[in-house]
């Protein structure tokens, strides 16, 4: 129900909120111990906008998910290896940690064997994950959590020095989201290592991707709120080594993620990939395709379009990839394929472009929803880059740093 | 308003709002509990009955009952819904029925326990100024009162179906994560369709209720499931267990699946849908629904579940449901 206050007062009530916080902000201190999970549920409901909860070093052992509802509130620990959150005795909800408030921070901690999902942000805008650690402490398995890091519907996205490990689907996910930065985080033997879905003005930058069945995805799927994908950025990224072999339980779209993908994009419009260091990915360096399901949304389009492969630094791939027909293909491109693989659907020419020079494989599938079987493979030349992603355009707000300076 | 607060403020506040009912014996209900800022720390702070367990309504309570109602492990559910003296709910079609500002919807769960029923928590969703505010109450061994439970609490119990389980009282923040609409905390069960005519135009009659709202596909009453149509039967059972958060406005809305009673398309609702976070719980399945292939279905699949992660609804289920399970297996069954 609104308010019952007229709209000028409204507006400052509001102007002085967004001033308050510096006079009024308190801390909030939770340290690990008996009764964790009573203690830390009730700091976080009962913290007010501009407090921190702080979280002690050591171990919070946690039985079920944990949320934070409060705007502006940031959850601070001793340091992602000091202060741990476990969940390996969680009995019940979908996640570790959930929040859906705007303005919120979480900073140095971990989050430890979640049953679910590690921490989910949902319609939380302005949201800075900062030096946050989720681990599934087993190595990869199917019984893992689907998601590490989880922001979903929200505009303004800042995820930086974070690490996740072990993830059933994608370590870092940001779903159905805009203007979102993901940098200098590692993501390692997770499905996928970071995953930009149905979203827009991505930043991906400064990380490290490795063992991963796929490193850096950028998707776009049908039959959600937010569909469009594109105007995304993937550069200066340490693609290396993901060749962790598929763990995501079916049904999942990242079940079909061939092992030992690079960089994948599908079924987006705008994406710019330059400036990575790619080596020792067994499939494909840069993966480019269509979406392979059939699907039953009008509103949707399936194909990649203005995808460019800029300049970047392969070394060592595509030397076993996960493809019918792998040694007749091998032994005709000698030993290694090209490090741009298409799969041949979208307008042509005006799917995926690539600077000069950059060796591409076509599967030339016929039509969208043909299976790999259907390939036939042939090295294609892509036409130069004739569109480009503007860097002013992508990644969080510059106001967002401001919170992680100190 | 913004929760300005702090608990123990909060807490006083309750405490001076007691004072007050007790001088309005005429209204036993604390209107001010309900609708002044803070979290009463007791059940019995806002006077909603008398006689301890045996919650007793007084004046102004009414008790209702949905015709499909969530399931809670089995539990017994006691519902009530507040009117202040003079207020009146209005009509919204077969929807929601609107709430004034002080009305207050009051759940308990009970569970039996040698041969009696042990109430184990209540819950009031009380409609203040600013909106509405969900807050959990744990009843005492004692059975003489509930105290507030922000932090939520579990605890082991034996349901009906004779499943020893942890038993979770949610949280505030889970009461708000089935209750949020649109960024809204908002109820949940008493719609025109999910209530019975005989209730509405008691409530008319009563002067409580501005009119009868005419429904045009009323949710079938659960214990008539299996003389319904079954599609009937299953569309309103995962309209009141799913539906609260898988909607395009719910928590659930990132996932696309809708499964509100009137959505009408198949896809939306989950036939042939591809699953999109369901990460372990799509449990090695592709669709949501497999139209005549219940096996397949990963939403039977998360229902028949009880294992963080997978299990669906997320929240407050310890024990899969058999009688929503069977229901919802034959209309997928029957499904082409």
């Amino acid at each position: 129900m609104a308010m019952r206050m007229p709209e000028k007062m409204l507006a400052l009530a509001v102007g002085a909120l967004a001033l308050a916080p510096a006079v009024h902000a308190k801390t909030i201190a939770v340290a690990a111990g008996p009764d964790a999970q009573k203690r830390l549920q009730e700091a976080l409901i009962v913290a007010e906008p501009g407090d921190t909860v702080a979280l002690g070093a050591g171990r919070f052992a946690l039985t079920d998910g944990l949320s934070l509802d409060i705007k502006n509130v940031t959850v601070r620990g001793a340091g992602m290896e000091a202060t741990v959150l476990d969940f390996s005795g969680q009995e019940g909800a979908g996640e570790g940690l959930l929040v859906s408030s705007s303005g919120v921070t979480l900073r140095d901690f971990a989050v430890e064997n979640p049953h679910g999902d590690g921490v989910k942000s949902k319609d939380a805008d302005d949201i800075v994950y900062y030096r946050v650690r989720v681990t599934w402490t087993g190595g990869p398995k199917e019984t893992n959590g689907a998601y590490g890091i989880y922001p979903v519907e929200s505009s303004n996205v800042l995820i930086d020095g974070c690490k996740v490990q072990g993830a059933s689907d994608a370590g870092i996910y940001v779903g159905q989201s805009d203007h979102i930065t993901v940098r200098n985080s590692i993501s390692e033997t997770n499905v996928a290592g970071i995953e930009i879905e149905n979203s827009r003005d991505a930043l991906v930058t400064g990380n490290f991707v490795t063992r991963n069945t796929g490193g850096i995805l950028v998707f776009d799927l049908p039959n959600l709120l937010v569909m469009g994908g594109g105007n995304t950025l993937v550069e200066n990224n340490l693609v290396v080594a993901n060749d962790t072999p598929n763990f995501a339980p079916k049904g999942n779209i990242v079940g079909g993620v061939l092992r030992g993908t690079g960089v994948m994009v599908m079924a987006n419009d705008g994406v710019l990939v330059r400036g990575n260091l790619m080596s020792d990915n067994p499939t494909a360096q840069v993966l480019v395709v269509s979406y392979p399901r059939a699907f039953d949304d009008k509103r949707y389009n399936p194909y990649p379009r203005h995808v460019v492969v800029g300049v970047n630094t392969y070394s060592r791939g595509g030397m076993d990839p996960q493809i019918e027909g792998k040694a007749q293909l091998l032994a005709s491109f000698g030993g290694a394929l090209p490090p741009v693989l298409w799969d041949g659907l979208g307008k042509p020419g005006g799917a995926v472009a690539a600077v000069k020079g950059t060796p591409a494989l076509t599967l030339n599938l016929a039509a969208q929803g043909d299976g790999l079987d259907k390939a036939k493979p042939a090295q294609v030349s892509l036409p130069e880059p004739s569109t480009t992603v503007d860097p002013a355009t992508v990644g969080a707000p510059a106001a967002l740093e401001a919170r992680i300076v100190s | 308003m913004m929760r300005g607060a702090s608990l123990v403020a909060a807490l006083s506040i309750a405490g001076a709002s007691i004072a007050n009912s007790a001088e309005r014996a005429a209204d036993p209900v604390n209107d001010a509990a309900i609708t002044e800022d803070g979290f009463p720390s007791r059940l019995s702070d806002y006077g909603f009955f008398t006689g301890g367990a045996a919650l007793k309504p007084v004046a102004g309570v009414t008790p209702y009952r949905l015709n499909t109602p969530l399931w809670s492990d089995g539990a017994t559910k006691l519902r009530f819904l507040y009117l202040p003296k003079g207020e009146e709910a209005k009509a919204q079609g077969d929807g929601l029925i609107d709430l004034p500002v002080g009305a207050a919807l009051i759940k308990t769960f009970a569970f039996p326990e040698n041969g009696k029923l042990r109430l184990i928590e209540t819950r009031v969703l009380m409609h203040r100024a600013d909106g509405w505010l969900a807050l959990p109450y744990e009843w005492n061994d004692a059975q003489t009162d509930a105290t507030l439970a922000l932090a939520g609490a579990r605890l082991p119990l034996t349901t009906p179906q004779g499943v020893s389980i942890s038993y979770a009282i949610p949280n505030k923040n889970q009461c708000k994560e089935c209750h949020e609409l649109g960024g809204s905390v908002t109820p949940i069960g008493p719609k025109a369709r999910n209530l019975s005519v005989a209730w509405l135009e008691a409530q008319h009659a009563a002067g409580r209720l501005d009119k009868v709202p005419a429904v045009a596909h009323r949710i079938p009453v659960w214990e008539d499931r299996d003389k319904v149509p079954v599609e009937s039967a299953a569309r309103g059972y995962l309209e009141i267990n799913c539906a609260h958060c898988h909607n395009p406005r719910g928590a659930a809305s990132n996932s696309g699946l809708d499964l509100r009673w009137e959505q009408g398309d198949p896809v939306k609702y989950g036939v042939g849908k591809a699953p999109t976070a369901a990460g372990r719980g799509s449990g090695n399945l592709l669709v949501d629904i497999a139209p005549g292939d219940p096996v397949h279905s990963i939403l039977l699949y998360r229902m028949e579940s009880v294992e963080g992660g997978i299990a669906m609804p997320e929240l407050g289920k310890a024990s899969i449901d058999p009688a929503g399970i069977a229901v919802v297996r034959r209309w997928i069954a029957l499904m082409h």
